[in-house]
């Protein structure tokens, strides 16, 4: 034991198996040696009563903690400007831009859509790589060498020959996914976008999943297929806005025209980044969904 | 109008107590869900339908399959109960 390396008791601490030589482990207890009377023990007449002053510490700190918090939440709100207000910070030359101009500079008849996917690329992308990085995760975490593939049973897998979920999910999931690519293909022209649209699409896909068995949605959609969806359109969006970005925003070679109202080719890359986006939500939606319900095997 | 919006947030402030307050854990999923329906609602009442297109998508929908599955894992939803041994 003791000629281990400070490695070797790390990496023994951090399976769980320690063993170490301390007085008092309750572990090696039956090694102590006999020098050891349980005379000693009247010290430690009562092991409850730290426990129950750790408990009490604990909830006071909770409350303490609680309440700070809640008063410096209402302090920052009460410092807020007032709802309306013309003169507050945020009514500035930027927003004024966005809205006079959003339209002429972005094509996007959406102005939030322009906003998100031309003046504020970068955050999307930002996003979409957060959505990436968390299935990428949730894959490691879930995803262990016992498990290669995503197994065929659903969490509602024994009623995926419920009447009322077959029944159900042959008149909706058609409507949800007309509705979810209507999204994000309009996203330029209607409310809504790409990540609203992945959502819906998302939504429909673990219903289909729970319809058909995850049997057969692995043979369409499988983990590699959905992680490689997401790289490909998150390196297509990296491309797409990195060009635009240096050629000076002017999308240059790009002649897709601008803003047409009811024209779905219109708005330059905003078609291409919400298509980009959405599929990027759908999958990890979906692949959230499979991973958390494979069954473990053990 | 101003009536139905104030009856959507007495709905809201009650189904956020009652997700805190339920104990059955499937029951308060189900309520949570029906504040994100509401939620939905309001924000197109606001004039946002593209967040409430998200928030019906994800709030009402994949969250509360989440939810669901998390509950199956961890064997606390009815007739998904580990055995005892």
């Amino acid at each position: 034991m003791k000629n281990k390396s400070l490695l070797h008791r790390f990496v023994d601490w951090v399976n769980g198996d320690v063993a170490d030589d301390r007085p008092g482990n309750i572990r090696t207890v039956g090694s102590l040696p006999e020098a050891k009377p349980p005379k000693e023990k009247p010290e430690h007449t009562d092991p409850l009563r730290h426990l129950n002053r750790q408990i009490a510490a604990y909830r006071v700190s909770a409350v303490l903690v609680c309440v700070s918090l809640m008063l410096a939440l209402t302090y920052t709100v009460l410092c807020l400007p007032t709802y309306n207000d013309p003169s507050a910070p945020t009514n500035n030359e930027v927003s004024q831009r966005y809205v006079e101009q959003g339209m002429e500079e972005t094509g996007a008849v959406n102005t939030v859509a322009g906003m998100i996917l031309d003046y504020r690329a970068f955050d999307t992308f930002g996003e979409s790589t957060v959505l990436f990085t968390a299935t990428a995760a949730v894959l490691f975490i879930t995803l262990s060498k016992h498990t290669k593939e995503w197994t065929e049973r659903g969490p509602f897998a024994d009623s995926s020959k419920d009447p009322i979920l077959q029944v159900v999910g042959k008149i909706l999931l058609p409507m949800i996914f007309v509705y979810g690519i209507y999204v994000v293909l309009n996203g330029h022209l209607s409310p809504g976008g790409g990540f609203s649209g992945g959502a819906v699409l998302g939504g429909g896909l673990i219903l289909a999943s729970s319809m058909f068995g995850q049997k057969k949605m692995v043979r369409v959609l499988s983990a590699n297929v959905t992680t490689g969806l997401s790289v490909a359109c998150l390196l297509a969006y990296a491309a797409m806005k990195g060009y635009s970005f240096f050629t000076g925003a002017n999308h240059v070679g790009w002649e897709i025209p601008k803003g047409t109202p009811g024209d779905i080719l219109s708005s330059g890359f905003i078609l291409p980044l919400n298509i980009c986006v959405g599929i990027i939500v759908a999958c990890t939606m979906f692949s959230f969904y499979s991973l958390f319900s494979q069954v473990e095997e053990e | 109008m101003i009536y139905f919006e104030f009856l959507l947030l007495i709905f809201l402030i009650f189904c956020a107590v009652g997700t805190v307050f339920t104990r059955n854990l499937l029951s308060s999923i189900i309520v949570f869900m029906a504040f994100s329906a509401i939620m939905s609602v309001i924000w197109l009442l606001l004039e946002s339908p593209d967040l409430a297109i998200t928030e019906a998508a994800v709030g009402a929908g994949v969250d509360t399959i989440l939810f669901l599955v998390t509950l199956k894992r961890i064997h606390a939803l009815k007739g998904t109960e580990k055995d005892e041994k």
